[in-house]
């Protein structure tokens, strides 16, 4: 049983002229093991940013608040760290790394994460059941970290990861975007496995509710202009689906 | 994460100002290619700046006489100078004038770090050659006045011509005709000394033979060395140069090959300790067909000089080169410097080149020169290209493999172990490569990430 307890949170983007913009503006969410909470808003309102300071990306700067992971401080953790600690972000663009074999990074993480280098027979044998549940090409193993995937292959090992590294709370930055329907569904069963398997708590990020119709949220949050400004159930989402976000943007203005 | 962001950003600026000699080098390019654009009859290009080949603007163009030198902002322009084809070159250390280090070819090298090289007189003890390889391979000692001294080319600089001036006797080893070796020759190069010496080695390849020979330079040493490589008529030679000197080492070192019909040479060169080494891998092709294939890893520590400068000369029709050099440099005053001249003369119809030169700043401090030339006299060419970047470790890679839980060390030896390894397993001898690897991992645990 794992809890994530964001409290407050002001957090700030650092432009490349080093000055700094904020974008979060007092955000309160908590997310237990076995739930999956749907962030919902439109482009800009500061959802990916949301998902990006959990996980530690340089760019952004917590101004006040605090994320905690069952008591702990995530916020004075490294990158590393909180991912040790639990945390997994599923990348909206995953980058490409070059020279670093996607097999190799699997069992770099997996080590990193359990603190002892997986057994090798079972090892090989679930990273391989896992890719094939995925749809994955048996070569990937062997090409670079994300290097030439397509859109929807680097998605797809987002979940890969997911599923091998087990994480306690996972947030799912707009994996919907760009996948067609075989491809959603591909991951979101991917995504369910995790669930069941792993009782792993799940902040999904979506601007559409069709990734809904597969990974089925106890919770949703309208999030508009950095704070979560409406909560509900699943019925939420559906209204969201017939009304869109505009009632929400003038609340915000 | 506040210091990784730091990091990040003191790399950018020591990437910035490293990169500033390709800058202008760029810059010139546009130029070029501006003129070029600019001379035209009814759109087509015409006159000695016309592009001979469609594409050819942006990756392959000549670099005319009053371009070729440009400077990289620190060092004072001397008088244009002609291209690579009109360098002088004379056994003679006295023909040439000596060195100012405003020279084409000194530019980037800190004379004084040289100990006399350019301008003493050699008279130290050369560093111990010790050959171990299978029994087909011959080797000699020989002297000055032997036939096979200077078959594969005349010093092109100061420091090589004062070797071939001062040298004693020579180490010839041959690879004699039709024989194909089953196992690589080592050679195990030992400097013990640091008065400055010379040295003069030479490797023959004789027709249809066979071989992988392994310089391995250890120890210490204040020592021009001159290296020649004769590669017969459809012999295949691999050389590895290994640059594993102790700190205070001072190396040049000038590798000419020459290649005959058909004739297959690949260099690989591995520059890692020293003070200051400096490595001007050439190859010339005698006849038709031939390919040569140049690679290239340096780590440049704190304090370190080195360089490494190549010349492919086309003469020959139909005749492929590939050239791919890789950097890391880490710490303050580490100094990388990569210059790759690639010439292709009006009879080297059918040429197919490509060089490629990557360097990655690990830190704040490093200064890196990169500098791709490319002249092409003919365009009957199957192809002509270079590539040069210089950049730090990637932010967003580092966050992505950290964020799996991997820490900030761990991730930065992935990413530059990928970068660097490439190169590693072009040498094909396990053992050496298995020690490089190591040798490299020392080198990231060194510094103080």
């Amino acid at each position: 049983m794992a809890t994530l307890e964001i409290k407050d949170l002001h957090a700030s983007v650092v432009l490349d002229d080093e000055t700094t913009k904020p974008i979060l503006k007092g955000v309160n969410l908590t997310i237990n093991s076995g739930e999956v909470h749907a962030i919902m808003g439109p482009n800009g309102s500061g959802k990916s940013t949301l998902a990006s300071t959990i996980a530690g990306h340089p760019k952004y700067v917590v101004d006040s608040g605090e994320v905690l992971l069952d008591g702990q401080n995530v916020l004075e953790m490294s990158v590393d760290e909180r991912a040790r600690a639990g945390l997994f972000l599923a990348m909206q663009y995953p980058v490409e790394i070059p020279g670093v074999t996607t097999s190799n990074f699997l069992r770099t993480a997996k080590t990193a994460i359990d603190g002892e280098a997986p057994s090798l027979r079972t090892w090989t044998k679930d990273v391989k059941a896992a890719m094939e549940q995925l749809k994955i090409s048996p070569d990937m193993i062997q090409r670079n970290v994300n290097e030439g995937f397509s859109g929807g292959e680097k998605k797809r090992h987002e979940i890969l990861q997911l599923e091998l590294l087990k994480p306690k709370i996972a947030l799912l930055d707009e994996t919907d975007s760009g996948l067609d329907v075989d491809a959603l569904k591909v991951v979101s069963e991917g995504v369910n496995r995790a669930l069941e398997n792993n009782d792993m708590g799940v902040m999904l990020i979506t601007h559409y509710t069709r990734i809904l119709r597969y990974i089925k949220p106890q919770f949703v949050h309208v999030f508009a202009d950095g704070r979560v400004v409406d909560e509900g159930g699943p019925e939420l989402a559906d209204r969201l689906e017939n009304e869109g976000y505009d009632r929400y943007l003038a609340q915000a203005k | 994460m506040p210091k990784l962001n730091e990091t990040i950003r003191n790399a950018a600026e020591a990437a910035a100002s490293a990169a500033t000699a390709v800058a202008e080098k760029a810059a010139e390019k546009a130029k070029d290619v501006h003129d070029a654009v600019a001379d035209k009859v009814d759109g087509v290009p015409v006159g000695d700046r016309r592009v001979a080949i469609p594409g050819m603007d942006q990756e392959g163009e000549k670099l005319a006489a009053d371009h070729d030198r440009t400077g990289s902002g620190q060092t004072p322009r001397e008088a244009p100078a002609a291209s690579r084809a009109e360098r002088f070159a004379s056994y003679d250390v006295a023909d040439f004038a000596p060195l100012t280090g405003k020279e084409e070819d000194f530019r980037f090298t800190p004379l004084k770090r040289l100990k006399g090289l350019h301008a003493d007189e050699l008279t130290g003890p050369a560093p111990v050659v010790v050959v171990d390889g299978p029994e087909a391979v011959r080797v000699e000692t020989v002297g000055r006045d032997d036939a096979r001294i200077g078959a594969a080319g005349k010093p092109e600089d100061r420091v090589a011509a004062n070797a071939w001036s001062s040298f004693g006797e020579a180490t010839v080893l041959t690879v004699p005709k039709e024989v194909e070796l089953d196992a690589p020759v080592l050679v195990d190069i030992h400097g013990t000394d640091g008065t400055p010496a010379a040295q003069h080695l030479v490797v023959d390849a004789e027709p249809f033979s066979k071989a992988l020979v392994v310089l391995r330079h250890h120890g210490t040493a204040v020592v021009s060395q001159n290296v020649e490589f004769r590669v017969g008529d459809s012999a295949n030679l691999t050389v590895v140069t290994l640059q594993e000197w102790d700190d205070d080492a001072v190396h040049a070192s000038a590798q000419q090959a020459r290649l005959g019909r058909s004739a297959s040479f690949k260099h690989v060169l591995v520059s890692l300790g020293g003070n200051l080494v400096r490595v001007a891998p050439s190859t010339r092709f005698d006849a038709p067909g031939g390919s040569v294939e140049m690679y290239g890893l340096t780590f440049v520590d704190a304090g370190q000089h080195l360089e490494s400068r190549l010349f492919v000369d086309h003469a020959q029709p139909h005749c492929t080169s590939r050239v791919t050099y890789k950097s890391a440099l880490q710490g303050e005053n580490a100094h990388g410097v990569w210059v790759g001249d690639v010439l292709i003369r009006s009879t080297a119809e059918g040429t197919d080149t490509y060089e490629l030169n990557r360097n990655l700043i690990l830190n704040d401090g490093p200064r890196m020169d990169s500098v791709p030339n490319l002249e092409i006299e003919t365009g009957l060419i199957a192809g002509a290209g270079h590539a040069s970047t210089t950049g730090q470790l990637d932010d967003e890679h580092l966050y992505y493999l950290m964020s799996r839980g991997i820490p900030e060390d761990e991730a930065r030896r992935l990413v530059v172990r990928g970068f660097l390894f490439e190169i590693l397993q072009q040498i094909g001898v396990e053992d050496i490569e298995a020690r490089l690897r190591q040798a490299v991992e020392d080198e990231l645990t060194s510094a103080n990430h």
